[in-house]
């Protein structure tokens, strides 16, 4: 193949970039979503709390 | 973020909106994207890896570039979307302007980052492919200076909207700056045909028939449509993410006011955690 670290070069980013940016995603959406429901909970049992 | 907006995340309010508009309201958007995104991962990521397999292994090479050629399953790509990116982005600041959508100031931040990263893909892969074949890592071409330009305003807008205290103020200024780059997208597309370019002009047109070989276009037919899925699968985690980030700091806000209301000064170890 000619040109091969060219080649290399350009399939690697074109891999790893939207990869990186797919995985912090994910973790963001993850951690998002873990700390809205542990806030929902603990916004529950306040108002519990408040109200008998 | 004004007290109103935080307010429109938190407790979407109002009479239920027809057509595009009803995705508006978060929630509504929450339960609609978690059940595409995923759908949107898995084509985007099987469509992109037989286009660039296919690409890379079995398409043929150029007679005159030779192997050099496979690059263009990724350069085509990325700077399509690296336009249609800045499309959308206007888009968003247009709906933002026009009708206040919240939803459309967290989109349009969202699709920034992802717009510019496909952008300098595109600058990137185009200088790998350049090297070899024109002599040249870069030259001041009107192509690659517009889209350059593209990457910067991808960059501003990236800027402005994290650079007010008040969130409100930086949607506006990005979205104000969006639609005033929206100018530069008909000037990346007719650079090669308003200017002598070194750049080759379109060889692909919606109005055409392609003047490429049907071996090679098939691979970057897959890779297109595959990197515009994980695009738009992209735009819709982080807006997602961020619709939930504007929940926690409205739940957050209104736990510091309800401590406050109960015990004055007990509020400030609350609005420690509120993110900015």
């Amino acid at each position: 193949m000619t040109h091969l670290p060219f080649i290399a070069a350009s399939y690697a980013l074109a891999v790893l970039v939207p990869a990186a940016f797919g995985l912090n995603a994910y973790q963001r959406l993850r951690r998002a979503r873990r700390r809205l429901a542990a806030l929902s909970g603990h916004g529950h049992k306040a108002r519990s709390a408040g109200n008998p | 973020m004004s007290p109103s907006s935080v307010k429109a995340i938190a407790e979407p309010r109002g009479a239920p909106r027809r057509g595009w508009h009803r995705f508006a309201n978060p929630g509504r958007f929450l339960r609609a994207a978690s059940k595409v995104q995923p759908w949107l991962t898995a084509f985007g990521v099987v469509l992109t890896a037989v286009g660039l397999i296919w690409g890379l292994f079995f398409a043929p090479a150029d007679w005159q570039q030779g192997d050099a050629v496979r690059i263009m399953y990724i350069h085509v790509p990325a700077a399509w979307l690296a336009s249609a990116g800045y499309l959308m982005l206007a888009l968003c600041s247009a709906a933002s302007l026009v009708w206040r959508h919240p939803l459309a100031d967290l989109a349009a931040a969202e699709i920034g980052p992802i717009g510019a990263v496909f952008t300098a893909l595109c600058l990137a892969t185009g200088s790998l492919w350049g090297k070899p074949m024109w002599g040249a890592w870069w030259v001041w071409d009107a192509r690659l200076t517009s889209v350059l330009v593209l990457f910067f305003l991808y960059l501003g807008h990236i800027t402005l909207v994290r650079a007010f205290d008040d969130p409100t103020r930086g949607y506006r200024a990005g979205a104000i700056l969006a639609l005033l780059g929206v100018v530069n997208l008909p000037i990346i597309k007719f650079s090669v045909d308003w200017w002598n370019t070194l750049h080759q002009p379109a060889t692909i047109s919606l109005t055409g028939a392609p003047s490429m070989y049907i071996g090679m276009l098939w691979p970057l037919a897959f890779s297109a449509v595959g990197y515009a899925c994980v695009f738009a699968a992209l735009a819709l985690a982080g807006t997602r993410a961020a619709v939930m980030e504007r929940r926690i700091r409205a739940l957050l806000l209104a736990e510091a006011a309800r401590a406050e209301d109960s015990a004055p000064g007990a509020a400030d170890a609350l609005e420690t955690q509120v993110p900015a």
